[in-house]
């Protein structure tokens, strides 16, 4: 198990990390995700021994390791670039940090085969790094990082300079590795949709602090605070500003009256942040009790399964993510739709005040 | 707070600041002794307070001296910069020819500077040198050991021959960093080789060139044995440049106090130009 | 802005090509109309960012002639074809004010000095910089720094088209959505020529009116996003677009019914005598998960829950399918696969069987 304490990193007078304390347990996938410049890679380096925090202490196993040098640690860790060494055969690459450790050879022949066929290298273990495919290059980084059997592996947004394709295969790949290995994973992503895919938890970063930490899927559904929320929503989260009194909520610019959901009765009076996915926001009314909303369409991008209709409502921009090929001219009006159950609710502090209801879609 | 603190690392910076202390400090505090004191010999010391400062500032040969100096520094700044940053452009970018010219560059910084003052001397000899004689066969009167001009030519010419290729090496590795990006998109925007030039090509060298007029200007102010080696400061005194009037004043004449003032007023002057020129250069660089 | 037409263009980098597989670009014959925004897709290596430098006039093509509004302007350098091109990372003169960058293609060309600043001043409310039109370049983020270098494109009136070669790399996903419709809205806005390079799907399909699928050096198809997500003419298309990609089935195929592992699935065509093989391609998206007694029976073997709906991965009759299923609805037990009978087709060799008429 690998826990941080309150640990923060301070360079002059900017805070990189900023008090985060998180406890991650031996066997999972974590998530680390927010936009560039929030964190991530130097929170990485802190719990590999790369950096030293400023404040705070880490643990491994309940040892405090704080200071400890990055050698001492057992960390793997993979990059976004292909790092790997240029000279040395693809079975030399994956084997470097076994003969660093004095494995016997017969023992390195069969871990590196072992690695190797798990990232499908196997064709290529006599060629150099540069006569390999991106993809392939970073798959000969990766095996190094599994055949080290480190406790703890860190992968800093190593899909980022892939193809799409590879990206996804690569993606769905990972976590079965990960599953087997027992270590505790760490990976650095700026892409919502790549936690989503990955599952496991996830801990979002707004600058330099851990904004919300579970289970990724839940960390989707219902995020801690605002920041959260549009952290973790790709296309970005539709958000309208509302009021609450009595039993009203009046939403947007123009106080366009609504019943209030369910659960949302007992808050305060006062100012609070609608926001829900875009996918919840339809062409065509979901049933009893959406509201409807006319706005003027702004751009219309189609994916040839479903289409994203940017539109203008009540002074915000809001995304409809909806299925299908859909062309609406720019300037048109269009009405949508969305059931006020999925609404989420922040507090003017950007907390969350009610939570979207499940329902089946 | 329970900030942990880690002092291990200062035992890894020590042997470090004993090289230094031995290299750098103590020289300096001694200089910085014997420019404050008078000494008759016999290891007796008066302290004389600025005294040997007050008569360097207002001495004629060193304002000589210095002038010259200044000369001299401006004269192969002038000289080594831009001749290093057009032979950079037109060296390859790409090909076998990268590392043949690499090697031929970096050839002259090789020669240790007795060998090149020695060999210079040689070379511009107007009798039996190469160069000297072929500047007299084509009638022009040519000879360093008499004529100040001619000694001037030749200590600038060897200078520019030896040190040309530093500011060679830091300009090409500057222009290897730039992205084709920038080319292709200055093509598109239909950019004159100029404008190439001095939108990308100069603002992306600003900062190893800012490197290398640092490195002339100080080791010009440094320079020694190859001036000493060709002219040894003369004729007369016309090529007297700092250093050789410095070696002049403390081994020729024994004037420990005068040498070691006019020693830390280099150091001053070369630390101040080195510090604003760098600053200015800098400015706006970061935030 | 004008029509641009291939013809019989290829490509090879090598000196004397002997083979077609020595051609980065095999021949190629096709004409990108006025106005039109392109996208051109591919993985890494498919030839399209030498497709992109051929029509800048950065690669002269081995063979072929491109004509610009019917001109041949094949020999013509990059400046003389007044292309606009925004490059992967972002290309701007660090020295220069945003102002000034806008500026630079148009005082190259000596532009008159008022129309200089009155074509600058539109493009700076154009690309939404006005309020830092006089900050450093080099001081503002990614994003702006794209947006500086498709300014200056913009900038110039004579612009026959806007080249994009994978711009959005090196931008963060909230930015991206935004710096996408920008694109998109100019476009609509002013009917550019606009062609833009990219390995990602979702940048090609939301970006393009039409796509222009690569794979190893040629186009495999072209169409609307629309064509490509339901009649992929290639089971590499079918594959490449799409998240997950098409499920591939090896199936023989008697009438207009194949078997698939045992199990019928009816066909909109039938299958051609001479094919070597032949393969049902149906999408995820148009796969239905259900209890019932029809369908192909299946094992699950992974569920991925991405929020919006989750993707079910399952093993029928030995080959890995996956399938969609609405946000909120479970996996039903003993699952069976319905296939959309309207969105079934059937690949031989790897080529779609169009029907006829």
């Amino acid at each position: 198990m690998l826990e941080l304490r309150n640990v923060s990193k301070i360079v002059g007078s900017e805070t990189h990390i900023g008090d985060v304390s998180l406890k991650l347990e031996s066997g999972t996938l974590n998530v680390l995700l927010g936009p560039t410049l929030s964190g991530k890679t130097t929170l990485m380096r802190l719990m590999a021994g790369l950096e030293q925090p400023t404040g705070g202490s880490v643990h491994v196993d309940g040892q405090d390791v704080t200071g400890w040098p990055v050698q001492k640690r057992n960390v793997a860790m993979v990059y976004q670039q292909f790092i790997n060494y240029p000279t040395l055969s693809v079975y030399e690459n994956i084997a470097s940090p076994l003969r660093v450790a004095g494995v016997a050879q017969s023992e390195i022949d069969a871990r590196v085969k072992q690695a190797a066929d798990l990232m499908q290298l196997g064709p290529y273990m006599d060629r150099t790094p540069l006569q390999l495919s991106g993809g392939q290059q970073q798959r000969t980084a990766l095996a190094r990082a599994m055949v080290k059997g480190a406790n703890l592996v860190l992968l800093d947004e190593p899909l980022a300079n892939l193809d799409y394709k590879l990206r996804e295969e690569l993606r769905a790949e990972l976590p079965r590795i990960f599953a087997e290995s027992g270590a505790i994973f760490v990976y650095a992503t700026t892409e919502p949709s790549e936690a989503l895919l990955l599952g496991g938890n996830t801990a979002t970063l707004h600058q330099g602090r851990i904004t919300q930490f579970g289970p990724t899927i839940d960390v989707y559904r219902d995020p801690a605070d605002l920041t959260t929320a549009r952290t973790f929503s790709d296309p970005p989260l539709n958000t309208i500003p509302a009021r609450k009194a009595g039993k009203d909520l009046l939403i947007g610019a123009s106080q366009r009256k609504a019943k209030l959901p369910a659960g949302a009765s007992s808050l305060a009076d006062g100012d609070y942040t609608v926001a829900f996915h875009p996918h919840h926001l339809v062409l065509k009314s979901p049933g009893a009790g959406a509201l409807k909303f006319t706005g003027e369409a702004a751009v219309t991008e189609i994916t040839g399964s479903e289409s994203f209709i940017h539109v203008d409502v009540d002074g915000a921009r809001w995304v409809s993510l909806v299925h299908g090929v859909h062309t609406i001219d720019v300037g048109a009006r269009v009405d949508v739709f969305v059931d006020p159950r999925r609404f989420m609710l922040f507090a003017a502090d950007g907390q969350l005040a009610r939570s979207a209801q499940r329902i089946a879609a | 707070m329970n900030k942990t603190w880690n002092n291990k690392a200062w035992f890894m910076v020590l042997p470090v600041l004993l090289l230094v202390a031995f290299n750098a400090v103590i020289p300096l505090m001694t200089v910085v002794n014997y420019s404050v004191q008078e000494t008759f010999g016999n290891n007796l010391f008066f302290f004389e307070g600025v005294k040997w400062f007050r008569e360097v500032l207002h001495s004629d040969r060193f304002h000589d001296s210095l002038l010259r100096q200044l000369f001299f520094t401006g004269t192969i700044l002038a000289i080594e910069i831009p001749l290093g940053v057009i032979i950079a452009l037109a060296m390859p970018r790409q090909g076998i020819w990268v590392p043949v010219c690499l090697v031929l560059m970096a050839l002259p910084l090789l020669v240790p500077w007795n060998v090149v003052g020695a060999m210079w001397n040689i070379f511009a000899l107007p009798d039996i040198g190469l160069m000297g004689y072929s500047i007299n066969a084509l009638g022009i009167d040519f000879n360093f050991t008499r004529q100040p001009v001619s000694a001037w030519f030749t200590v600038i010419i060897m200078d520019v021959w030896h040190w040309t290729s530093l500011v060679v090496l830091l300009a090409y590795a500057g222009l290897r960093s730039i992205p084709d990006a920038y080319y292709q998109a200055a093509r598109i925007d239909s950019a004159s080789a100029w404008a190439v030039f001095r939108y990308i090509q100069l603002p992306k060298m600003k900062r190893v060139l800012t490197i290398a007029v640092l490195l002339r200007f100080m080791d010009s102010f440094m320079i020694y044995t190859e001036p000493f080696v060709l002219t040894g400061g003369g004729p007369g005194n016309t090529t007297t440049i700092l250093s050789i009037d410095l070696v002049k004043a403390a081994l020729g004449e024994f004037n420990l106090g005068i040498a070691a003032a006019m020693s830390i007023i280099y150091f001053l002057m070369t630390l101040l130009v080195c510090w604003v020129f760098y600053s200015a250069m800098m400015r706006g660089e970061d935030e | 802005m004008a029509r641009i037409e291939f013809d019989r263009i290829r490509h090879a980098y090598m000196a004397n090509p002997q083979t077609e597989a020595d051609y980065a670009l095999k021949e190629l014959s096709m004409t990108w109309e006025d106005g039109g925004a392109y996208a051109l897709l591919g993985p890494s290596g498919c030839g399209k960012t030498t497709l992109l430098n051929i029509i800048s006039g950065l690669l002269h093509p081995s063979g072929g002639a491109i004509r610009f509004d019917g001109a041949d302007v094949t020999n013509l350098s990059t400046q003389a074809r007044n292309i606009a091109q925004v490059f992967q990372f972002p290309v701007i003169y660090d020295t220069m004010t945003v102002r000034e960058n806008l500026a630079f293609p148009l005082k190259n060309r000596g532009v008159p000095r008022d129309e200089i600043s009155r074509r600058v001043a539109d493009t700076l409310r154009i690309i939404d910089l006005e309020d830092k039109a006089d900050r450093r370049a080099r001081r503002l983020t990614a994003d702006e720094k794209q947006k500086i270098s498709l300014g200056r494109g913009l900038v110039r009136s004579d612009v026959n088209a806007i080249l994009f070669d994978e711009p959005l790399t090196v931008i963060d996903p909230h930015m991206k959505w935004q710096l996408r419709s920008k694109l998109k809205e100019l476009h609509q806005r002013f009917a550019f020529t606009m062609i833009y390079v990219t390995h990602d799907q979702t940048e090609a399909l939301t970006f393009a009116d039409k796509v222009v699928v690569m794979y190893e050096g040629e186009v495999v198809q072209t169409g609307t996003p629309a064509e490509l997500f339901q009649k992929p003419k290639h089971t590499f298309v079918g594959y490449f677009i799409g998240s997950p990609g098409m499920n591939v089935l090896p199936c023989e195929v008697s009438g207009k019914t194949a078997t698939v592992g045992g199990n019928k699935v009816k066909l909109p065509v039938g299958a051609p005598k001479d094919a070597k093989t032949l393969e049902v391609g149906i999408r995820p998206e148009f796969i239905t998960l259900t209890g019932g007694k029809t369908g192909i029976p299946v094992k699950v073997s992974r569920v991925e829950d991405i929020g919006r709906f989750r993707i079910v991965h399952a093993d029928l009759a030995g080959k890995e399918i996956a399938a969609t299923l609405p946000e909120g609805s479970e996996v039903p037990a003993s699952p069976r696969a319905v296939f959309d009978p309207a969105n079934v087709n059937l690949y031989a060799d790897s080529w779609l069987v169009e029907a006829k008429g």
